[in-house]
């Protein structure tokens, strides 16, 4: 490696002298990690989470992931581009490794489209996350959602989706503090795995129909992932992203005595009350249904979370995860025999890779690819708690789990960022990567099916039967109750009405079976149109 | 056709160690006290019945045995001996007239004693299987009144009765269409079947009551609406009829009527809309609230389960592209947008513990969504309809604009045409629980509305007339279903969920009388030139179905024999629905007792809580203000955070500026512990 940069692969390599040489004998060597969600940096109500881009970015190379996404969140109203060159500058400024941004777009306007334009064309941001939660906050509408896909689907830009029904939501929370519940129990009572699974099914509906790809970011629950699953099967371009927490713990926690224990669980989606939930996941990340893994890592000490001590819903959302992601997928899912190390590669750093379109630069060792490389220990045994790791929460979600699999040696840009204990890492370090619009990985099948849809109108005659004619100016006017204005005969004259009933007493009439369409006020369509086909 | 009629003999002649329940062993619930019994139970058992033990013996003879047996045991009224089919039994035994049945009325005195016997409700049913949707069983039914005064092997009736001599054709109970939309106003124009038409139709099919759908404008009052639908029901109505109400806007003066509805009125059903873009659709939260509150009255919720807003974007795309015949229709309203809706209704039904009902279930995947919910627990109801069990959508491409556009129906019929099929199969398997016609006709003119636009057709396919035979030809007779389950959906399941049963729905004592024996071999040919409705095109057009209705009983008078309809209009009776159905209702209510929440009783939180600004929820962030108390740097190094923000984001609803975020709020002491207001 020189210059940040793998030069060289193979044995036997003849290398330029006073070159530092690592000795793995015989250890795994794999591609830095991808951590496809963070959110090092995101506010609440006037508060930022205390891991920002220097505490999470070094969290996460001592955890082997040597590049994060970093979600920018811009407030409803404010300008994207704006938000993006804050964030832009904190990370430049703080970050150890390289980054890269989604943007979510809190909003939608005409306006927000220029600046996803800006975003997308130049300054290489190819993914953008918007909430189907959130009600009167980021949630947009079908309509807006429909309209934003499109939009995205154009510029060739992948779309994260946060997927929970937040009409529900909002309703739920009102019900759940009327029963006078106000703990974190309340957070995933008002949240229940149904409305997940309800928002990704019509996130992938509205994908389906606008023949986009979607990305469902924090894939929480079973029956969300078998609805991800599931339509993967019917041939929909979509991806999951499970994550650290809903990986490697429940959300049994949430009824933890300890309320400073239960809130630090707290986040949309909450994890499943289902404990059986992480051997889910990890099945499916297994077998390929789900594609990458993220940690949403978005840390808030404990008095921030007690914001919300009397209130669930202004807890503020957020678990930790960025430094045990890699070993917790490792020990759930290859230690166990699930996954090979393949595979492990694969959801942990060459998907995201794919997805984001940074493939082959990062997530694969080749000539070319950035030296960002870990040496992997599988057999390395770790507690994992608050005391020891990086983050500054007070409160590990995992705190007293033991995980096997580590990192030995973390390469970040060519150089050594963690080697053994030592993490020896500078501030700023990292570098923005920006990314390109239509990755293949996601949009060549896009890209066919745009030409195989293609739909066409039926060429017919012109029809040229009686036209009914309606009062034009009133659309769905009040029915004046008594006005029968059916064209058909069956209807009489009000006057004649009155003899018919007696009239029918005597049995069926002759020509009850034949329909009469006796054309009243029918309208000739104006002749001479050009035939409906030339419209077509 | 004779060599199916064999078969058909065959099958009756099950010899009596085959036979199912209830032919000779059982003693079905009867009812007492006619004319001539004044002792309950004196001849119960008392006649044995040497015939229907006989192996190989055909049991339509055992019935007429019995009945002679029995006539010359009653002495008392010669007359029924008369009426008794003596004579026609000897030549029918072994080769049954072509339809197979024969109404005899009485003569000589009878007809003096009752003069107006052209309506006399009284009336005999020999020899008939009767076929519930738990068992059939052979049994003579007796009638007065409208209602089933009698049923069993060897009646007592008064003389001077109608007879029919059933000769072992089933006897089920009428159809209910759960579904149909007569005399609807569209536009100023109204459907072209009104209600005298539209049940017209409904009994020519074997169906004795309708529920229409009452649609208020959006904005006008449901008691309204209700009211002037009843009135033209009322009015022409030929057969029973009930109404569910469509709830076309959600607020607090709806919320009262639909009150009034439920507990005064008798509709227990109400249909919202989740398509239908600015006109009838609600949002989620409004979904919320009305099924929540109908969860608690009792109500059923019906919904019509498409994605409107993703509707309306498709078709203004569609309209776009040049698009604008039929095919339009069912190209915007692709199948995804009727499963998505059904899933979202699914979702939001449990959320509420409401019971669920989706109206026009007309995709496999729609129907998918259902059977999947129902395994997972959910109390959920489908109803496809007659079109989706027995044509596709590929008719919108029919080079014949009026062909196309009288297909037109949302959600509309799914171009796949394997879908009939899936759909009768589930309809089998009990997935999918009613049958509906979604009744609602338009002229080829009044469709030509939107002849240059598809938005602009009226919707809606007729489909009363058929929806039982077609049933029957696609279900029954290819083996899916048996005859049992196709009395369920037909007509019991209906009368479970609208609270009527068993009233309706059901033969037995003291249910109303309407029924209709079937013809299970009967072949017609749909076309629009028979047909009941005033419709020009029938969707069926040129099918086959095998089975339909041999007589029609409704209201204890016969309105459809050999073919012939005697019919009139306002003889239909509104009938009012109680809540809380049983059918849908009594796992909820168990489920209510179960799911109480309750909070985590913990101790208060007494650690540091960090300022916020409490009025912006998500509001403009203040920058870069670094609150935390745990692990962070002193101000100082705030200063230099504050910095950054220079170049962010633009606050422009500035948050006051605060001393950035040392102050920890020690929460107030002394405050009850957080059980105590569980």
């Amino acid at each position: 490696m020189e210059d940040g940069v793998i030069k060289q692969l193979g044995e036997n390599l003849i290398v330029p002298g006073g070159v530092k040489i690592i000795e793995a004998s015989g250890r795994m060597v794999i591609p830095g990690g991808i951590d496809v969600n963070t959110c090092l940096q995101k506010p609440y109500l006037g508060t930022q989470t205390v891991d920002d881009f220097f505490q999470g970015t070094k969290a996460a190379l001592a955890g082997g992931t040597t590049m994060i996404i970093d979600h920018v969140s811009p407030q409803p109203g404010a300008s994207l581009l704006q938000a993006f060159e804050k964030w832009h500058e904190a990370a430049d400024k703080k970050s150890c490794c390289d980054y890269s941004f989604h943007v979510d777009i809190p909003h939608w306007h005409e306006g927000v489209k220029k600046e996803l334009e800006i975003l997308v064309q130049e300054k290489g941001v190819n993914s953008f996350q918007v909430y189907m939660a959130y009600k009167d906050l980021y949630q947009m509408t079908d309509t807006q959602l429909y309209e934003a896909f499109t939009f995205l689907k154009e510029l060739g830009a992948v779309v994260l989706v946060h997927a929970e029904n937040g009409d529900l939501i909002a309703q739920e929370q009102s019900k759940i503090l009327g029963m006078g519940i106000t703990g974190p129990e309340g957070h995933v009572l008002s949240r229940p795995e149904e409305l997940e699974s309800e928002a990704v099914f019509r996130a992938v509906t509205l994908g389906n129909r606008i023949n986009c790809p979607i990305y469902i970011t924090k894939v929480m629950s079973k029956s969300a992932a078998d609805i991800v699953a599931q339509s993967r099967k019917k041939g929909s371009v979509v991806y999951g992203e499970p994550i650290t927490a809903s990986l490697a713990t429940d959300g049994t926690h949430y009824w933890s005595k300890n309320w400073a224990k239960a809130a630090a669980f707290v986040m949309s989606p909450p994890l499943s009350p289902d404990p059986t939930t992480p051997d889910h996941l990890n099945t499916l990340l297994a077998c390929g249904d789900l594609q990458t893994v993220g940690s949403s890592h978005c840390g808030y000490s404990t008095s921030q979370k007690a914001i919300g001590k009397d209130n669930f819903t202004l807890i503020p959302e957020g678990t930790n995860g960025v430094e045990e992601r890699m070993s917790f997928v490792w020990d759930k899912a290859v230690a166990v025999g699930k996954m090979d190390e393949n595979q492990f590669v694969a959801v942990t750093s060459t998907n995201a890779a794919k997805i984001f379109n940074l493939y082959p630069r990062k997530g694969r060792i080749a000539v070319g690819s950035d030296a960002d490389i870990v040496i992997w220990d599988p057999d390395k045994m770790k507690t994992i708690t608050a005391k020891t790791q990086q983050s500054a929460v007070e409160y590990n979600i995992f705190e007293g789990m033991e995980c096997r699999g580590g990192p030995l040696v973390v390469i970040s840009q060519g150089k050594i960022a963690f080697e053994g204990a030592n993490l020896s890492m500078q501030q700023g370090a990292g570098h923005f990567i920006p990314r390109k619009p239509f990755p293949d990985y996601v949009y060549q099948r896009i890209k066919m099916r745009n030409k195989a849809m293609a739909m066409h109108g039926v060429s017919r005659g012109m029809y040229d039967g009686p036209v009914y004619d309606i009062p034009i100016t009133q659309k769905y006017i009040t029915p004046s109750p008594s006005a029968k204005t059916s064209p058909t005969k069956n209807q009489p004259p009000p006057i004649r009405n009155l003899h018919q009933s007696n009239f029918s007493l005597s049995g069926p009439q002759a020509d009850d079976n034949v329909p009469r369409r006796s054309g009243h006020r029918i309208v000739a369509p104006p002749g001479g149109r050009s035939n409906i086909t030339s419209l077509g | 056709m004779a060599e199916r009629k064999r078969n058909w003999d065959k099958e009756d002649d099950l010899p009596v160690y085959l036979a199912r329940p209830g032919t000779t062993d059982q003693v079905p619930r009867q009812k007492y006290g006619g004319m001539f019994c004044n002792v309950e139970g004196a001849y119960e058992s008392k006649t044995i019945d040497f015939d229907a033990l006989s192996v190989g013996q055909r049991s339509s003879r055992a019935a007429k045995a019995a009945d002679k047996k029995e006539g010359s045991k009653e002495g008392t009224s010669p007359d029924s001996e008369r009426c008794s089919p003596g004579t026609e039994g000897r030549s029918g035994e072994r080769q049954p007239r072509d339809s197979g049945i024969e109404i005899k009325t009485t003569g000589g005195k009878e007809i003096l004693q009752n003069l107006d016997d052209l309506n006399s409700d009284r009336l005999l049913i020999k020899g008939g299987r009767i076929v519930n949707d738990d068992q059939s069983f052979y049994a003579d039914i007796y009638m007065e009144d409208g209602l089933i005064k009698q049923l069993g092997d060897n009646l007592i009736v008064p003389g001077g009765v109608k007879t029919i001599e059933a000769n072992g054709k089933m006897v089920i109970p009428g159809g209910i269409d759960i579904h149909t939309h007569f005399q609807m106003p569209y536009r100023g124009t109204t459907t072209v079947d009104d209600f005298s038409q539209g049940s017209k139709a409904a009994l020519a099919g074997g169906t004795t009551m309708i529920v229409d759908h009452v649609i208020p404008d959006p904005g006008s009052s449901l008691i309204e609406a209700f009211e002037q639908w009843k009135q033209w029901a009322d009015e022409k109505a030929c057969c029973d009829y009930s109404l569910h109400v469509d709830i076309t806007h959600w607020n607090d003066s709806v919320k009262q009527e639909v009150e009034t509805l439920l507990k005064e009125k008798g509709v227990n059903s109400f249909q919202v809309y989740m398509a239908y873009k600015d006109l009838y659709q609600m949002s989620n939260s409004e979904l919320y609230e009305v099924f929540s509150f109908l969860g608690e009255m009792g109500g059923v919720v019906q919904v019509h389960a498409e994605n409107g807003e993703i509707i309306a974007e498709e078709q203004a795309r569609m309209l776009q592209m040049g698009i604008t015949g039929p095919e339009g229709h069912v190209l915007s309203r692709p199948e995804e947008l009727e499963a998505e809706a059904v899933f979202r209704a699914i979702t939001i039904a449990s959320q509420t513990s409401c019971p669920l009902y989706v109206t026009k279930v007309m995709s496999k995947s729609a129907a998918d969504i259902i059977s999947q919910a129902r395994k997972k627990g959910n109390v959920v109801f489908g109803e496809p309809i007659s079109a989706s069990l027995g044509t596709d959508g590929t008719h919108y491409w029919s080079k014949n604009w009026a062909k196309a556009a009288s297909f037109v129906t949302s959600p509309p019929l799914s171009p796949d045409p394997t879908t009939p099929d899936y759909l009768n199969t589930l309809l089998a398997s009990g997935d999918l629980t009613v049958t509906g016609s979604a009744h609602c006709t338009f002229s080829v003119a009044q469709k030509a509305i939107g002849k240059d636009d598809f938005t602009q057709i009226p919707e809606g396919i007729n489909g009363v007339e058929e929806r039982m035979a077609l049933i029957w030809d696609k279900a029954v007779v290819t083996g899916k279903m048996d005859e049992n389950t196709f009395v369920a959906v037909t007509s019991t399941n209906a009368a479970k969920i609208l609270n009527l049963y068993p009233r309706k729905g059901r033969i037995a004592v003291g249910s109303d009388s309407d029924l209709v024996i079937w013809d299970a071999d009967a072949v017609r040919t749909i076309t629009a030139k028979t047909h009941n409705s005033a419709a020009e095109y029938n969707v069926f057009e040129g099918m086959e179905f095998r089975g339909g209705p041999l007589v029609v009983i409704c209201q204890g008078k016969i309105v459809l024999e050999d073919g012939n309809l005697h019919v009139t209009s306002g003889t239909g009776r509104f009938i009012p629905c109680s809540p809380f159905p049983d059918f849908a209702y009594k796992r909820i209510k168990a489920r209510k007792q179960l799911a109480v929440l309750r909070p985590v009783p913990r101790g208060m939180y007494d650690g540091p809580v960090s300022e916020f600004s409490p009025m912006s929820r998500g509001g403009t962030p203040s920058a870069s203000a670094r609150t935390s108390p745990t692990k962070q740097t002193p101000p100082v190094r705030n200063l230099h955070h504050s910095g950054f923000s220079l170049a962010g984001a633009p606050t422009t609803e500035e948050t006051p500026i605060r001393p950035a975020g040392r102050r920890i709020v020690v929460p107030p002491g002394g405050r009850s512990n957080i059980t105590s207001l569980s």
